[in-house]
Protein backbone atom coordinates (compact mmCIF):
# COMPACT_ATOMS: atom_id res chain seq x y z
CA UNK A 1 0.00 0.00 0.00
CA UNK A 2 1.21 3.51 -0.71
CA UNK A 3 2.11 6.00 2.00
CA UNK A 4 -1.23 7.27 3.32
CA UNK A 5 0.19 10.70 4.08
CA UNK A 6 0.61 11.13 0.32
CA UNK A 7 -3.03 10.32 -0.33
CA UNK A 8 -4.76 12.39 2.35
CA UNK A 9 -4.18 15.88 3.66
CA UNK A 10 -2.70 15.91 7.18
CA UNK A 11 -5.45 14.81 9.60
CA UNK A 12 -7.84 14.00 6.71
CA UNK A 13 -9.80 17.28 6.49
CA UNK A 14 -8.98 19.88 3.83
CA UNK A 15 -7.46 23.16 5.02
CA UNK A 16 -10.51 25.33 4.41
CA UNK A 17 -12.67 23.01 6.51
CA UNK A 18 -10.07 23.08 9.28
CA UNK A 19 -9.99 26.89 9.23
CA UNK A 20 -13.81 26.97 9.57
CA UNK A 21 -13.69 24.54 12.52
CA UNK A 22 -10.77 26.41 14.09
CA UNK A 23 -12.63 29.72 13.95
CA UNK A 24 -15.64 28.05 15.60
CA UNK A 25 -13.38 26.57 18.30
CA UNK A 26 -11.88 29.95 19.17
CA UNK A 27 -15.35 31.53 19.55
CA UNK A 28 -16.46 28.51 21.60
CA UNK A 29 -13.53 29.05 23.98
CA UNK A 30 -14.33 32.77 24.19
CA UNK A 31 -18.01 32.07 25.09
CA UNK A 32 -17.86 29.06 27.47
CA UNK A 33 -20.86 26.75 27.17
CA UNK A 34 -22.37 28.50 24.13
CA UNK A 35 -23.00 26.21 21.14
CA UNK A 36 -21.29 27.61 18.03
CA UNK A 37 -22.87 26.42 14.76
CA UNK A 38 -20.36 24.94 12.30
CA UNK A 39 -20.56 23.37 8.85
CA UNK A 40 -20.02 19.76 9.90
CA UNK A 41 -18.62 17.56 7.13
CA UNK A 42 -19.32 14.04 6.00
CA UNK A 43 -16.71 11.83 7.62
CA UNK A 44 -15.75 8.29 6.61
CA UNK A 45 -17.81 6.90 9.51
CA UNK A 46 -21.52 7.08 10.32
CA UNK A 47 -23.13 9.81 12.42
CA UNK A 48 -23.26 8.62 15.99
CA UNK A 49 -19.75 7.22 15.78
CA UNK A 50 -18.10 10.43 16.86
CA UNK A 51 -17.92 12.51 13.69
CA UNK A 52 -18.11 15.74 15.72
CA UNK A 53 -15.30 14.71 18.04
CA UNK A 54 -13.24 13.48 15.09
CA UNK A 55 -13.57 16.82 13.30
CA UNK A 56 -12.56 18.75 16.43
CA UNK A 57 -9.60 16.43 16.99
CA UNK A 58 -8.56 16.75 13.32
CA UNK A 59 -8.63 20.55 13.58
CA UNK A 60 -6.51 20.55 16.78
CA UNK A 61 -4.02 17.79 16.05
CA UNK A 62 -0.35 18.63 15.42
CA UNK A 63 2.35 16.13 14.32
CA UNK A 64 3.86 16.32 17.83
CA UNK A 65 0.68 15.20 19.62
CA UNK A 66 0.10 11.89 21.35
CA UNK A 67 -3.52 10.80 20.97
CA UNK A 68 -5.65 8.64 23.25
CA UNK A 69 -9.19 7.61 22.30
CA UNK A 70 -11.69 6.10 24.74
CA UNK A 71 -15.23 4.86 24.39
CA UNK A 72 -17.11 4.56 27.70
CA UNK A 73 -13.70 4.67 29.37
CA UNK A 74 -12.23 1.80 27.34
CA UNK A 75 -9.32 2.06 24.89
CA UNK A 76 -10.04 -1.30 23.27
CA UNK A 77 -13.61 -1.00 21.99
CA UNK A 78 -14.45 -0.85 18.27
CA UNK A 79 -15.19 2.88 18.16
CA UNK A 80 -12.03 3.84 20.07
CA UNK A 81 -9.78 1.53 18.07
CA UNK A 82 -11.10 2.68 14.71
CA UNK A 83 -10.81 6.40 15.51
CA UNK A 84 -7.28 5.88 16.87
CA UNK A 85 -6.30 3.99 13.71
CA UNK A 86 -7.93 6.67 11.56
CA UNK A 87 -5.60 9.32 12.97
CA UNK A 88 -2.58 7.03 12.91
CA UNK A 89 -3.14 6.61 9.18
CA UNK A 90 -4.18 10.13 8.20
CA UNK A 91 -2.02 12.20 10.58
CA UNK A 92 0.80 9.75 11.35
CA UNK A 93 0.36 10.78 14.99
CA UNK A 94 1.68 8.89 18.03
CA UNK A 95 -0.97 7.13 20.12
CA UNK A 96 -1.15 5.86 23.67
CA UNK A 97 -3.55 4.20 26.10
CA UNK A 98 -2.01 5.90 29.15
CA UNK A 99 -4.04 8.92 30.23
CA UNK A 100 -1.00 10.75 31.62
CA UNK A 101 1.00 10.40 28.37
CA UNK A 102 -1.68 11.76 26.03
CA UNK A 103 -1.74 15.39 24.87
CA UNK A 104 -5.17 15.02 23.24
CA UNK A 105 -7.82 12.60 24.52
CA UNK A 106 -10.94 12.03 22.45
CA UNK A 107 -13.70 10.55 24.55
CA UNK A 108 -17.14 9.09 24.22
CA UNK A 109 -19.21 9.32 27.42
CA UNK A 110 -16.48 9.33 30.12
CA UNK A 111 -13.87 11.55 31.72
CA UNK A 112 -10.73 9.58 32.68
CA UNK A 113 -10.33 8.76 36.38
CA UNK A 114 -6.84 10.21 36.51
CA UNK A 115 -6.81 13.98 36.98
CA UNK A 116 -6.02 15.84 33.75
CA UNK A 117 -3.20 18.36 33.41
CA UNK A 118 -2.76 21.81 31.87
CA UNK A 119 -0.97 20.27 28.89
CA UNK A 120 -3.98 18.21 27.85
CA UNK A 121 -7.07 18.71 25.66
CA UNK A 122 -10.16 16.57 26.20
CA UNK A 123 -12.40 16.25 23.10
CA UNK A 124 -15.94 14.98 23.76
CA UNK A 125 -18.15 13.26 21.20
CA UNK A 126 -21.64 14.72 21.59
CA UNK A 127 -24.88 13.24 20.20
CA UNK A 128 -27.42 15.96 21.23
CA UNK A 129 -25.67 19.21 22.22
CA UNK A 130 -28.83 21.12 23.18
CA UNK A 131 -29.69 20.47 26.87
CA UNK A 132 -33.17 21.93 26.33
CA UNK A 133 -33.97 19.88 23.20
CA UNK A 134 -36.16 17.23 24.89
CA UNK A 135 -38.09 19.99 26.65
CA UNK A 136 -38.46 22.26 23.59
CA UNK A 137 -38.01 20.74 20.12
CA UNK A 138 -37.78 24.04 18.21
CA UNK A 139 -34.26 25.34 17.64
CA UNK A 140 -35.60 28.89 17.21
CA UNK A 141 -37.09 28.69 20.72
CA UNK A 142 -34.13 27.09 22.51
CA UNK A 143 -31.85 29.69 20.93
CA UNK A 144 -34.08 32.43 22.37
CA UNK A 145 -34.08 30.71 25.76
CA UNK A 146 -30.27 30.72 25.83
CA UNK A 147 -30.19 34.36 24.68
CA UNK A 148 -32.58 35.40 27.48
CA UNK A 149 -30.97 33.05 30.04
CA UNK A 150 -34.45 31.55 30.46
CA UNK A 151 -33.72 28.19 32.04
CA UNK A 152 -36.84 27.78 34.19
CA UNK A 153 -38.04 24.84 32.08
CA UNK A 154 -34.94 22.83 33.00
CA UNK A 155 -35.58 23.38 36.70
CA UNK A 156 -39.21 22.32 36.22
CA UNK A 157 -37.97 19.11 34.60
CA UNK A 158 -35.61 18.39 37.52
CA UNK A 159 -38.42 19.23 39.96
CA UNK A 160 -40.77 16.78 38.20
CA UNK A 161 -38.06 14.15 38.62
CA UNK A 162 -38.16 14.75 42.37
CA UNK A 163 -41.97 14.79 42.47
CA UNK A 164 -42.14 11.42 40.66
CA UNK A 165 -39.10 9.60 42.04
CA UNK A 166 -38.22 11.40 45.26
CA UNK A 167 -34.84 12.35 43.81
CA UNK A 168 -33.36 13.74 40.58
CA UNK A 169 -33.37 10.63 38.40
CA UNK A 170 -31.10 11.98 35.65
CA UNK A 171 -28.01 9.76 35.80
CA UNK A 172 -26.12 10.84 32.68
CA UNK A 173 -25.97 13.98 30.48
CA UNK A 174 -26.78 15.82 33.70
CA UNK A 175 -27.13 19.54 32.81
CA UNK A 176 -24.53 22.02 34.06
CA UNK A 177 -24.24 25.80 34.16
CA UNK A 178 -20.96 27.16 32.82
CA UNK A 179 -19.38 30.26 34.39
CA UNK A 180 -22.80 31.33 35.71
CA UNK A 181 -24.25 31.92 32.22
CA UNK A 182 -24.98 29.10 29.74
CA UNK A 183 -26.71 25.84 30.61
CA UNK A 184 -24.78 23.12 28.80
CA UNK A 185 -25.12 19.42 28.05
CA UNK A 186 -21.93 17.75 29.29
CA UNK A 187 -22.52 14.95 26.70
CA UNK A 188 -23.79 11.59 28.01
CA UNK A 189 -21.10 11.20 30.66
CA UNK A 190 -22.35 9.69 33.95
CA UNK A 191 -23.14 12.39 36.50
CA UNK A 192 -20.32 10.80 38.52
CA UNK A 193 -17.97 12.64 36.12
CA UNK A 194 -19.65 16.06 36.35
CA UNK A 195 -17.52 17.37 39.26
CA UNK A 196 -14.36 16.68 37.22
CA UNK A 197 -15.41 19.34 34.69
CA UNK A 198 -15.35 22.09 37.29
CA UNK A 199 -12.08 24.04 37.55
CA UNK A 200 -10.39 21.41 35.34
CA UNK A 201 -6.81 22.31 34.32
CA UNK A 202 -7.32 20.80 30.83
CA UNK A 203 -9.13 22.48 27.93
CA UNK A 204 -12.45 20.72 27.21
CA UNK A 205 -13.85 20.80 23.66
CA UNK A 206 -17.16 19.35 22.49
CA UNK A 207 -18.08 18.35 18.93
CA UNK A 208 -21.55 17.34 17.73
CA UNK A 209 -21.26 16.27 14.08
CA UNK A 210 -24.85 15.49 13.14
CA UNK A 211 -26.20 18.51 15.04
CA UNK A 212 -23.38 20.76 13.73
CA UNK A 213 -22.39 22.38 17.00
CA UNK A 214 -19.08 23.01 18.74
CA UNK A 215 -18.74 24.21 22.32
CA UNK A 216 -16.03 24.46 24.92
CA UNK A 217 -15.11 24.82 28.57
CA UNK A 218 -11.78 26.64 29.02
CA UNK A 219 -9.41 25.50 31.79
CA UNK A 220 -10.19 26.66 35.35
CA UNK A 221 -13.80 27.48 34.53
CA UNK A 222 -16.74 27.18 36.90
CA UNK A 223 -19.02 24.25 35.93
CA UNK A 224 -21.95 23.72 38.32
CA UNK A 225 -24.42 20.83 38.11
CA UNK A 226 -27.99 22.17 38.39
CA UNK A 227 -29.79 21.26 41.63
CA UNK A 228 -31.98 22.57 44.43
CA UNK A 229 -31.02 23.71 47.94
CA UNK A 230 -33.03 20.87 49.51
CA UNK A 231 -32.05 18.34 46.82
CA UNK A 232 -28.35 19.01 46.24
CA UNK A 233 -26.49 17.38 43.35
CA UNK A 234 -25.00 13.98 44.17
CA UNK A 235 -22.43 12.23 42.00
CA UNK A 236 -23.49 8.59 42.37
CA UNK A 237 -21.72 5.33 41.61
CA UNK A 238 -22.49 1.64 42.13
CA UNK A 239 -21.90 0.67 45.78
CA UNK A 240 -19.21 -1.89 44.99
CA UNK A 241 -15.45 -2.18 44.60
CA UNK A 242 -13.94 -3.02 41.21
CA UNK A 243 -13.80 -6.84 40.97
CA UNK A 244 -10.46 -6.72 39.14
CA UNK A 245 -8.46 -3.96 40.83
CA UNK A 246 -10.42 -3.36 44.03
CA UNK A 247 -10.85 0.38 43.44
CA UNK A 248 -13.55 1.81 45.68
CA UNK A 249 -13.69 5.25 44.11
CA UNK A 250 -13.87 4.68 40.34
CA UNK A 251 -16.91 4.57 38.05
CA UNK A 252 -18.00 0.95 37.50
CA UNK A 253 -19.54 -1.04 34.66
CA UNK A 254 -21.85 -3.92 35.54
CA UNK A 255 -20.95 -7.07 33.59
CA UNK A 256 -23.19 -10.16 33.42
CA UNK A 257 -20.94 -13.22 33.72
CA UNK A 258 -23.24 -16.27 33.56
CA UNK A 259 -26.82 -17.44 32.90
CA UNK A 260 -27.71 -17.50 36.62
CA UNK A 261 -27.73 -13.71 37.00
CA UNK A 262 -24.18 -13.58 38.25
CA UNK A 263 -22.50 -10.26 37.70
CA UNK A 264 -19.34 -8.37 38.42
CA UNK A 265 -18.52 -4.68 38.68
CA UNK A 266 -15.36 -3.47 36.97
CA UNK A 267 -13.76 -0.07 36.34
CA UNK A 268 -15.10 1.50 33.16
CA UNK A 269 -11.73 3.28 32.74
CA UNK A 270 -9.55 0.43 31.42
CA UNK A 271 -6.29 2.38 31.72
CA UNK A 272 -7.03 3.26 35.36
CA UNK A 273 -7.85 -0.37 36.16
CA UNK A 274 -4.75 -1.74 34.42
CA UNK A 275 -2.47 0.81 36.10
CA UNK A 276 -3.85 -0.19 39.50
CA UNK A 277 -3.46 -3.91 38.81
CA UNK A 278 0.10 -3.36 37.64
CA UNK A 279 0.75 -1.52 40.90
CA UNK A 280 -0.31 -4.67 42.77
CA UNK A 281 -3.97 -3.95 43.61
CA UNK A 282 -6.23 -6.98 43.19
CA UNK A 283 -10.03 -7.13 43.49
CA UNK A 284 -12.30 -9.97 44.64
CA UNK A 285 -12.38 -11.71 41.24
CA UNK A 286 -9.00 -10.48 40.01
CA UNK A 287 -5.82 -12.41 39.47
CA UNK A 288 -2.55 -10.85 40.66
CA UNK A 289 -0.92 -9.19 37.63
CA UNK A 290 2.14 -11.49 37.85
CA UNK A 291 -0.06 -14.51 37.04
CA UNK A 292 -2.38 -12.85 34.53
CA UNK B 1 3.30 41.51 -9.02
CA UNK B 2 6.01 41.70 -6.35
CA UNK B 3 8.04 38.58 -5.67
CA UNK B 4 7.39 38.92 -1.94
CA UNK B 5 3.64 38.70 -2.59
CA UNK B 6 4.10 35.05 -3.51
CA UNK B 7 6.62 34.11 -0.82
CA UNK B 8 6.34 34.12 2.95
CA UNK B 9 3.50 31.60 3.29
CA UNK B 10 3.68 28.39 5.33
CA UNK B 11 6.30 26.00 3.93
CA UNK B 12 4.32 22.91 4.98
CA UNK B 13 0.77 24.29 4.86
CA UNK B 14 -1.19 21.70 6.83
CA UNK B 15 1.38 21.03 9.57
CA UNK B 16 2.49 24.65 10.01
CA UNK B 17 -1.13 25.81 10.20
CA UNK B 18 -1.87 23.06 12.75
CA UNK B 19 1.00 24.20 14.99
CA UNK B 20 0.03 27.86 14.58
CA UNK B 21 -3.60 27.11 15.46
CA UNK B 22 -2.60 25.25 18.62
CA UNK B 23 -0.63 28.32 19.69
CA UNK B 24 -3.68 30.56 19.11
CA UNK B 25 -6.05 28.07 20.78
CA UNK B 26 -3.78 27.77 23.79
CA UNK B 27 -3.44 31.57 23.97
CA UNK B 28 -7.24 32.03 23.85
CA UNK B 29 -7.87 29.21 26.36
CA UNK B 30 -5.23 30.56 28.79
CA UNK B 31 -5.45 34.38 28.64
CA UNK B 32 -2.12 36.02 29.40
CA UNK B 33 0.01 33.10 28.21
CA UNK B 34 2.54 34.09 25.52
CA UNK B 35 3.28 31.82 22.57
CA UNK B 36 5.73 31.63 19.69
CA UNK B 37 4.09 31.85 16.23
CA UNK B 38 6.57 30.70 13.63
CA UNK B 39 6.29 29.91 9.94
CA UNK B 40 5.04 33.08 8.24
CA UNK B 41 7.15 35.84 6.66
CA UNK B 42 4.70 38.57 5.58
CA UNK B 43 5.86 41.91 4.16
CA UNK B 44 6.50 44.62 6.79
CA UNK B 45 4.85 46.21 8.67
CA UNK B 46 2.66 43.09 9.21
CA UNK B 47 4.40 41.08 11.96
CA UNK B 48 5.29 37.39 11.47
CA UNK B 49 2.83 36.43 14.25
CA UNK B 50 -0.01 38.48 12.73
CA UNK B 51 0.84 36.98 9.34
CA UNK B 52 0.64 33.46 10.79
CA UNK B 53 -2.76 34.27 12.36
CA UNK B 54 -4.01 35.41 8.93
CA UNK B 55 -2.69 32.27 7.21
CA UNK B 56 -4.26 30.06 9.89
CA UNK B 57 -7.71 31.64 10.24
CA UNK B 58 -8.52 33.88 7.27
CA UNK B 59 -9.91 32.70 3.94
CA UNK B 60 -12.50 33.79 1.34
CA UNK B 61 -15.26 33.42 3.98
CA UNK B 62 -13.80 36.01 6.39
CA UNK B 63 -13.97 39.74 5.64
CA UNK B 64 -10.83 41.46 6.94
CA UNK B 65 -10.29 45.09 7.92
CA UNK B 66 -6.76 46.41 7.61
CA UNK B 67 -5.65 49.52 9.52
CA UNK B 68 -4.28 52.35 7.32
CA UNK B 69 -0.66 51.66 8.34
CA UNK B 70 -1.02 48.04 7.15
CA UNK B 71 -3.03 48.83 4.02
CA UNK B 72 0.01 48.97 1.76
CA UNK B 73 -0.06 47.35 -1.70
CA UNK B 74 2.51 44.78 -0.43
CA UNK B 75 0.48 43.66 2.63
CA UNK B 76 -2.85 43.75 0.78
CA UNK B 77 -1.39 41.76 -2.10
CA UNK B 78 0.18 39.22 0.27
CA UNK B 79 -3.08 38.72 2.21
CA UNK B 80 -5.13 38.40 -0.98
CA UNK B 81 -2.75 35.90 -2.53
CA UNK B 82 -2.23 33.67 0.52
CA UNK B 83 -5.66 33.80 2.17
CA UNK B 84 -8.12 35.03 -0.47
CA UNK B 85 -9.84 37.05 2.26
CA UNK B 86 -11.93 39.99 1.04
CA UNK B 87 -10.84 43.35 2.49
CA UNK B 88 -13.78 45.35 3.78
CA UNK B 89 -15.09 47.93 6.23
CA UNK B 90 -14.91 47.73 10.04
CA UNK B 91 -18.66 47.05 10.38
CA UNK B 92 -18.36 43.81 8.36
CA UNK B 93 -14.98 42.61 9.65
CA UNK B 94 -14.59 39.13 11.08
CA UNK B 95 -10.88 39.85 11.61
CA UNK B 96 -9.23 43.25 11.94
CA UNK B 97 -5.48 43.90 11.91
CA UNK B 98 -3.80 47.05 13.20
CA UNK B 99 -2.17 48.90 16.06
CA UNK B 100 -4.18 49.63 19.21
CA UNK B 101 -4.47 53.33 18.29
CA UNK B 102 -5.75 52.53 14.80
CA UNK B 103 -8.30 49.94 15.96
CA UNK B 104 -9.92 52.46 18.35
CA UNK B 105 -12.77 53.26 18.70
CA UNK B 106 -13.83 49.63 19.08
CA UNK B 107 -17.54 50.42 18.90
CA UNK B 108 -18.05 49.87 15.16
CA UNK B 109 -16.80 46.26 14.98
CA UNK B 110 -19.47 43.52 15.14
CA UNK B 111 -19.98 42.21 18.70
CA UNK B 112 -22.46 39.45 17.82
CA UNK B 113 -26.16 39.22 18.68
CA UNK B 114 -27.95 37.85 21.74
CA UNK B 115 -28.84 34.69 19.79
CA UNK B 116 -25.50 34.42 17.95
CA UNK B 117 -22.79 35.96 20.17
CA UNK B 118 -20.17 34.11 18.09
CA UNK B 119 -20.82 36.41 15.11
CA UNK B 120 -18.34 38.92 16.46
CA UNK B 121 -15.00 40.27 15.27
CA UNK B 122 -11.59 39.12 16.45
CA UNK B 123 -9.12 41.99 16.60
CA UNK B 124 -5.47 41.18 15.89
CA UNK B 125 -3.63 43.96 17.71
CA UNK B 126 0.00 44.72 16.86
CA UNK B 127 1.92 45.79 19.97
CA UNK B 128 5.57 46.89 20.33
CA UNK B 129 6.17 44.13 22.88
CA UNK B 130 4.49 41.47 25.02
CA UNK B 131 5.40 40.75 28.64
CA UNK B 132 3.72 38.89 31.50
CA UNK B 133 3.46 42.08 33.54
CA UNK B 134 1.04 44.98 33.86
CA UNK B 135 -2.73 44.54 33.80
CA UNK B 136 -4.15 41.89 36.13
CA UNK B 137 -6.28 39.24 34.40
CA UNK B 138 -8.82 36.92 36.03
CA UNK B 139 -11.57 34.69 34.67
CA UNK B 140 -11.99 31.44 32.71
CA UNK B 141 -8.69 29.89 31.61
CA UNK B 142 -6.72 31.50 34.43
CA UNK B 143 -5.85 29.54 37.58
CA UNK B 144 -5.83 32.52 39.93
CA UNK B 145 -4.56 35.61 38.17
CA UNK B 146 -2.33 36.35 35.20
CA UNK B 147 -0.59 39.51 34.03
CA UNK B 148 -0.17 40.89 30.52
CA UNK B 149 1.26 44.12 29.13
CA UNK B 150 -1.98 45.54 27.66
CA UNK B 151 -2.15 49.02 26.11
CA UNK B 152 -4.97 49.97 28.54
CA UNK B 153 -7.50 48.36 30.88
CA UNK B 154 -10.68 50.38 30.50
CA UNK B 155 -11.58 49.31 26.95
CA UNK B 156 -11.31 45.62 27.93
CA UNK B 157 -13.46 46.15 31.03
CA UNK B 158 -16.11 47.79 28.82
CA UNK B 159 -15.86 44.86 26.40
CA UNK B 160 -16.20 42.29 29.20
CA UNK B 161 -19.32 44.09 30.44
CA UNK B 162 -21.04 43.23 27.13
CA UNK B 163 -20.76 39.48 27.86
CA UNK B 164 -21.87 37.18 26.26
CA UNK B 165 -21.49 39.65 23.39
CA UNK B 166 -18.18 41.35 22.72
CA UNK B 167 -14.91 41.31 20.84
CA UNK B 168 -12.05 38.87 21.23
CA UNK B 169 -8.43 39.99 20.98
CA UNK B 170 -5.19 38.48 19.74
CA UNK B 171 -2.05 40.48 20.54
CA UNK B 172 1.04 40.11 18.40
CA UNK B 173 4.59 41.42 18.75
CA UNK B 174 7.20 40.13 16.31
CA UNK B 175 6.77 36.37 16.30
CA UNK B 176 5.06 36.25 19.71
CA UNK B 177 1.36 36.15 20.48
CA UNK B 178 -1.12 36.31 23.37
CA UNK B 179 -4.92 36.52 23.47
CA UNK B 180 -7.77 37.92 25.50
CA UNK B 181 -11.30 36.51 25.14
CA UNK B 182 -14.31 38.59 26.17
CA UNK B 183 -14.64 36.61 29.42
CA UNK B 184 -11.41 37.93 30.94
CA UNK B 185 -11.75 40.56 33.64
CA UNK B 186 -9.00 43.18 33.28
CA UNK B 187 -7.86 45.48 36.08
CA UNK B 188 -5.29 48.18 35.44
Amino acid sequence: MTDMSQDYNFAYLDEQTKRMIRRALLKAVAIPGYQVPFASREMPMPYGWGTGGVQVTAACLTPEDRLKVIDQGADDTTNAVSIRKFFERTADVAVTEATSEASIIQTRHRIPEQALSEEQILVYQVPIPEPLRFLEPRESETRKMHALEEYGLMHVKLYEDIAKNGHIATAFAYPVKVEGRYVMDPSPIPKFDNPKMDDCPALQLFGAGREQRIYAVPPFTKVVSLDFEDHPFEAGRAAHDCALCGAGDSYLDEVIIDDEGGRMFVCSDTDHCRTRREAGHTGALGVPEAFA
Amino acid sequence: MQAETLSGGFADTARDAARAFRAVLDAMARPGSIHEMAGAAPPAPLSPAAGAVALTLCDPETPVWLAPSLATPEVEGWLRFHTGAPLGPREAAQFAFGSWEELAPLTDFPIGTAEFPDRSATLVVGLPGLAPAGARLTGPGIREAAALSLPEAEAFARNAALYPLGLDFIFTAGSRLAALPRTTRVEG
